[in-house]
């Protein structure tokens, strides 16, 4: 695979929707959802900024399929963190151990 | 030298893995007090500079921005602009770790630094509007949170300016060009994952619980 250069442009619209994410998840930070809706907002914004950022800033849309797996591991591997943990503590009280 | 390249890209990523692992325990931390003590961290959590945290958000982005701009300038060949980007890089990158410290001291002059970690000044949540159903203790349990996480973070940005000031320091003598700039790239990639872990921090620590406290 031979490097591609991101044109520009590209970097400056990245770098607008960054700061429009910042400014509309502030705002949504100080409305009052019902439930949880709050944190999911909150949460989903973050992960698209997120996720922009490494497609785009990192180059990783450009990449080899290697480094795709690579990253794409750190997902699963914190998903595993999570799950296997979480697990544990939702659990504890079940058995009348806490 | 294709090989070199992708080979020196792909140990960054495998190093980035490890470091989300690292961050991953503790936004677990995070999120199971979080879970039990909804109502302390919300307390906790609107005692934050807002402002500041989202002047830091923004900050931070416009770093990152400027360091992609670093690594398109070293890809095309041009070196003054490529020096210029480096050195607005380390500038946002200071002033954000010079907002993070007016913070910090804003937390110190409250008494809000966890357990007994500065003398005479033991962690005292007086200043801080509890919701109902909030103790101290688990507000004191969210101020370690936020210590252990904005700290490791700043920790990560301090060794990312010092990694920007080598690669600077290589740039001005006229080492990368189109031919030869993976260690600027390696450097961005670090760069871009600490804004990222920061784009999380900012809304878990700053913005959660700021609706109920209008609310009452």
């Amino acid at each position: 695979m031979s490097e591609h250069i991101v044109p520009i442009k590209v970097y400056i619209t990245i770098f607008a929707a960054l700061m429009a994410g910042t400014a509309l998840t502030v705002v949504a930070g100080l409305q009052d959802f019902p439930g949880p809706l709050n944190v999911v907002i909150a949460l989903t914004i973050a992960c698209i900024k997120a996720t922009l950022v490494v497609l785009y800033f990192m180059h990783a849309r450009y990449s080899s399929r290697l480094i795709w797996v690579v990253f794409t591991s750190a997902l699963l591997w914190l998903a595993i963190l999570f799950s296997l943990t979480f697990s544990d503590y939702w659990t504890r009280c079940w058995l009348r151990v806490c | 030298m294709e090989q070199q390249r992708e080979a020196g890209t792909l140990g960054m990523w495998v190093f980035l893995v490890t470091e989300i692992m690292f961050f991953g325990g503790m936004f677990f931390a995070y999120t199971l007090y979080r879970s039990k003590y909804p109502q302390a961290f919300a307390s906790a959590s609107n005692h934050l500079s807002l402002p500041l945290g989202a002047i830091n958000t923004g900050v931070l982005i416009l770093s990152s921005f400027t360091m992609a701009l670093a690594v398109y300038s070293a890809q095309i060949g041009k070196r003054r602009n490529l020096i210029i980007c480096l050195v607005l890089t380390i500038i946002l990158g200071l002033s954000f770790l010079g907002i993070k410290a007016v913070e910090y001291k804003d937390k110190y002059v409250d008494n809000l630094i966890p357990g007994r970690l500065i003398p005479g000044r033991p962690f005292n949540a007086e200043g801080v509007h509890l919701l109902p159903g909030a103790s101290t203790q688990n507000v004191e349990m969210f101020y370690w949170i936020y210590f252990a996480m904005t700290g490791m973070h700043a920790l990560h940005m301090v060794i990312g300016v010092g990694l920007l000031s080598v690669i600077l320091y290589f740039a001005v003598r006229g080492r990368y060009g189109p031919e030869y700039h993976n260690p600027v790239e390696i450097s961005g990639l670090y760069w871009h994952f600490v804004d990222i872990i920061w784009i999380f921090l900012f809304p878990l620590l700053y913005l959660l619980g700021r609706h109920l406290a209008h609310g009452g």
